[in-house]
């Protein structure tokens, strides 16, 4: 994306894979993030919970790329997320970001994660600077 | 299971680590990036970064090696199963690369109780930091919850 298109209003979007038991255990490697409520579901039934869900820093991670697809990275300057769904096992979710503002050389963004039933499970900002 | 207000300002001890480039291609991987400036060099170098850019979520997998960041839960008696990440904010100050020995200090910011009690919420601030400069700054919220609770 070039700065000319951006405009309030204009909106991005990513397809994110399904997140199988297999992502949540690459990115458990990969972030280091070893919470067994991610990948151990006997661990998970121990304590009331049903099954394993995905690790929230991963679909931060999804909105990050579609952040660095369409901005050069050093160009974020924040970026800010509310977890506010659990994002179950084996879901599709769609990363968007909307222009909300073009001013003084930022672009301002809103952020949402969704699942295809609708729910939102990540909502956040970010502000990149523009060339 | 109210968490002991004292923390508030309690800091960890600074704690250094380096992005490493095998690691930093297994995270790729693992969030679906095919962008080749985050797993080639040569193609990093093209783009005009000294080596492969560390991605904006990233700053958060290096704090969580952090030694004491296991001892701080376990340290306030929580359960790591009984915690939701509420929320995580960056700000940026300048870019990090593979290879860079970056620091990480952990402050609590705030305790707060939701819900009733039900809830509790516990925010910090990490300051990461490269040669003395901040480089970014990190906040993130951790809820602790009762699992048996109606979710």
């Amino acid at each position: 994306m070039i700065a000319a298109d951006l405009a309030p209003g204009a909106v991005l979007s990513l397809e994110c894979p399904t997140i199988t038991r297999t992502a949540l255990a690459l990115y458990a490697g990969a972030s280091g993030d070893h919470n067994p409520v991610h990948i151990d579901i006997d661990a998970c039934r121990a304590v009331g919970i049903d099954d394993v869900f995905a690790h929230g820093m991963l679909s931060m991670a999804y909105l990050g790329r579609l952040l660095t697809d369409s901005f050069p990275q050093q160009s974020v300057r924040s970026f800010e997320v509310r977890f506010t769904a659990i994002t179950p096992v084996n879901a599709s979710p769609t990363c968007h970001a909307t222009v909300t503002d073009v001013e003084d050389g930022h672009a301002h963004l809103d952020l949402s994660v969704q699942l295809p039933d609708g729910t939102e499970t990540l909502r956040g900002r970010a502000v990149v600077s523009l060339p | 299971m109210p968490v002991d207000r004292s923390i508030i300002g309690s800091r960890t001890p600074a704690f250094s680590t380096v992005a490493e480039r095998g690691r930093l291609r297994f995270f790729a991987q693992a969030t679906g990036q095919t962008d080749p400036v985050y797993t080639d060099v040569a193609a990093a170098a093209e783009a005009g970064h000294p080596d492969l850019p560390v991605p904006p979520t990233f700053l958060f997998c290096l704090e969580m090696d952090n030694p004491a960041r296991g001892s701080f839960l376990s340290d306030l008696g929580i359960d790591v199963r009984t915690i939701l990440h509420g929320g995580q904010s960056f700000r940026y100050h300048a870019p990090a690369y593979a290879g860079e020995t970056l620091t990480f200090w952990t402050e609590v910011a705030d305790v707060q109780s939701k819900k009733g009690g039900a809830l509790e919420l516990i925010v910090r601030d990490t300051h990461v930091e490269r040669d003395g400069a901040e480089i970014a700054t990190l906040t993130g919220t951790i809820v602790v919850r009762d699992p048996r609770a109606g979710r």
